[in-house]
């Protein structure tokens, strides 16, 4: 079997096996409307997330995405409810300023020959900063796209609503999977996360595929602003906080390697689903508190990694003994 | 005939000897921009420079920036000798939300707050030293490794503090958010002298030329006989330790410990105080005194901002604005444009 598949049977099994022991403990939790609601609660976590696996697949690292999604609901609900555009327009807006910022910081990652880490900070800082002084304040927005997108659901059998920002979700998971395993730019990615100078020999545009790939993240985290904002009706700069973290751990507990070049986005998926079923089992728990999310994506974050050094640590020392991994 | 080595030479250099180290400091940049930004401020407000000595302690604008800037400034000092390691701690902030609520859940159950303050020490330790054991035993690079402490980290805060913000009035933890010690904050005192105290240790022994050898090649370093994972655990227990201090700063201003808002954030600000220290995120040459100015320089934009009225988030879009052009400053590209003369050495600058 592929070592790199390991983590993700590893990632899937973890998440039968917990769900199995939810339901058993609430049976309620076996049906399509809980499945439902994971999806839809969870839209703009998975689709920041796919946008996220590519960048730490090349092996770098985006801090900004929580601060872009913040930026991206402040920008929409500010050209909405100020500027008095249609919501498709004001998308298409912020789409495109959420893919330059990304450009830049591809851009910047590649030519200043920075760590993707220190950049994603100061973007992070730039577009948070941005999104306040656009307006400090919450905004809620009132448009009839609005109420027309949260009222459109398909009914699965069983009562649970698969709602229009679930359905974007998975397409979003599609389409990264798509690009990462059938596309030349998804090989590149893979190339440059194994080895940066090995992958500038074979001849991987290295500048335009790194610009390529912090744009992609950008965008997406662009796309999960929008979600955040017909999930929440609202543009907040505070939106998100902290949410990168989560997109990482999703990746981490997905199975992508974080020093780059092995893992897969369907795995990101799992991680995902896992990280909304701890919330969902806590709610439905009721006498947990909400703090043992983190503590519980803390410990599940420390597993994977540790398996993934379990796992890869045999051909790690073969390879070399030089320098940390 | 010459030599044809002489042409590897830069003949235009002298070979100059030590460099007066007063007038090197202050001809550094961060010194110069340290000083553009308190001139800015006193633009903005006459009073700026103003101290005044009222009630046995120092009093005015520049003091407020010191003791404003000490918590920062105390993580940047751990944060330095971890970078300096080629390693990031991005715990410290929840490190500080941890040692908050040890230390106000020990003294409000009745215990005596010499015990809580070892405790919250010591549990900055334990966070510290489970970082390091991550980065050596583990091998985990240490933004991951770290950052499993981030996102628990708050969560095991909340744990002990059972999702209150724990009060309490006792005078010891107070004393050290919001004291006077010789006239100056405690906080800045404690600053003061945990930067003097790590100075001296790594610069009057062996120890600073040891971890910047760890830094720049972990495994020439241990070629060469340096127990390097000893030093990154070191390191990293060190961080916690500065971090734990931060915390009990934290708590004892606010008088309670805030497990969600304690110390948020604030390891982005003490990674960003080191950069602008001039300690490379690459590892290796580190200055503890420069990352605490950066702190200062940090915190005196910080003030600035809120003087010149403008909201408080205008800071992020400033502080974004300081990394890009320090970036820049550092990057080969500028490095090449400045420096064309010196011979060309290939930039280790990796991500």
């Amino acid at each position: 079997m592929n070592r790199a598949l390991r983590p993700l049977f590893a990632t899937t099994a973890i998440f039968m096996l917990a769900y199995l022991m939810a339901v058993a403990q609430f049976p309620a939790m076996l049906s399509t409307r809980v499945v439902g609601n994971l999806l839809t609660d969870n839209a703009f976590l998975g689709i920041a997330a796919v946008g996220m696996t590519f960048v730490i697949l090349s092996g770098g690292i985006d801090l900004s995405v929580g601060a872009v999604i913040g930026f991206t609901t402040v920008l929409i609900a500010v050209l909405i409810m100020w500027v008095g555009m249609h919501p498709l327009a004001a998308f298409a807006v912020a789409l495109i300023v959420a893919a330059a910022f990304g450009a830049a910081m591809g851009a910047a990652i590649h030519y200043l020959r920075v760590p993707s880490f220190i950049v994603t900070l100061a973007g992070m800082f730039l577009a948070r900063g941005a999104a306040s002084v656009l307006s400090p304040d919450s905004i809620g927005i009132k448009h009839e796209f609005y109420s027309a997108v949260s009222k459109a659901y398909i009914l699965l059998p069983g009562g649970g609503r698969l709602t229009t920002i679930a359905m974007l979700m998975l397409l979003v998971f599609a389409f990264g999977i798509v690009l990462a395993h059938r596309t030349r730019f998804g090989a590149c990615v893979y190339a440059i996360g194994g080895s940066e100078t090995s992958a500038a020999l074979m001849g991987v545009p290295v500048a335009r595929t790194t610009i390529g790939i912090y744009t992609l993240s950008s965008t997406l985290a662009g796309l999960a602003g929008v979600v955040f904002s017909l999930y929440t009706s609202a543009g907040y700069s505070l939106n998100a906080l902290g949410m990168e973290l989560d997109a990482i751990a999703a990746v981490v507990i997905g199975g992508t390697l974080l020093t780059g070049g092995y893992g897969l986005v369907a795995g990101t998926f799992i991680g995902v689903m896992l990280q909304g079923l701890v919330q969902t089992y806590i709610v439905f728990d009721g006498t947990l508190s909400s703090w043992w999310t983190k503590i519980v994506i803390g410990g599940l974050l420390f597993m994977f990694i540790v398996l993934q050094r379990l796992i890869f640590s045999t051909s790690a020392r073969k390879r070399k003994t030089v320098g940390t991994p | 005939m010459t030599r044809p080595t002489a042409h590897l030479r830069p003949s235009s250099k002298p070979p100059a000897g030590r460099p007066r180290p007063l007038a090197n400091f202050f001809t550094r940049p961060q010194v110069i921009a340290l000083a553009l930004v308190l001139c800015v401020n006193w633009l903005l407000f006459p009073g700026f420079f103003s101290i005044t000595w009222q009630d046995g302690r120092l009093f005015g604008s520049l003091i407020d920036v010191l003791n404003r800037g000490a918590p920062v400034a105390i993580l940047a000092i751990g944060m330095t000798a971890v970078i300096a390691t080629k390693g990031v701690d991005l715990s410290v902030g929840a490190v500080m939300a941890i040692s908050g609520a040890v230390a106000a859940v020990m003294v409000t159950s009745g215990q005596p707050a010499w015990l809580a303050v070892m405790a919250a020490l010591a549990a900055g330790l334990v966070c510290g030293l489970w970082n390091g054991i991550l980065v050596t035993v583990l091998q985990i690079q240490p933004i991951i490794a770290t950052l499993v402490l981030m996102v628990a980290g708050r969560g095991l805060a909340q744990l002990i503090t059972e999702g209150t913000i724990v009060t309490f009035s006792d005078p010891v933890l107070i004393f050290i958010g919001t004291g006077t010690v010789l006239g100056l904050p405690t906080p800045v005192f404690l600053a003061l002298a945990l930067m003097l105290a790590a100075t001296l240790i790594v610069r009057r022994t062996a120890l600073g030329l040891l971890i910047e050898a760890v830094g720049v090649n972990r495994s020439a370093a241990r070629f060469a006989g340096i127990s390097a994972g000893l030093l990154l655990v070191l390191a990293y227990t060190f961080a916690g330790f500065c971090a734990a201090t931060a915390g009990l700063i934290a708590a004892g201003d606010i008088r309670g410990a805030d497990a969600n808002n304690a110390g948020l954030w604030l390891e982005l600000d003490a990674i960003l105080a080191v950069v602008i220290g001039g300690t490379s995120l690459m590892g290796g040459r580190f200055s503890i005194p420069m990352s605490v100015l950066g702190a200062v320089i940090i915190q005196a934009m910080n003030t600035g901002i809120l003087i010149s009225g403008f909201s408080p988030e205008f800071n992020l879009v400033v502080k974004s604005g300081v990394i890009i052009l320090i970036l820049i400053l550092q990057s080969p590209i500028s490095a090449n444009l400045l420096r064309r003369k010196t011979t060309a050495h290939s930039d280790g600058a990796r991500r």
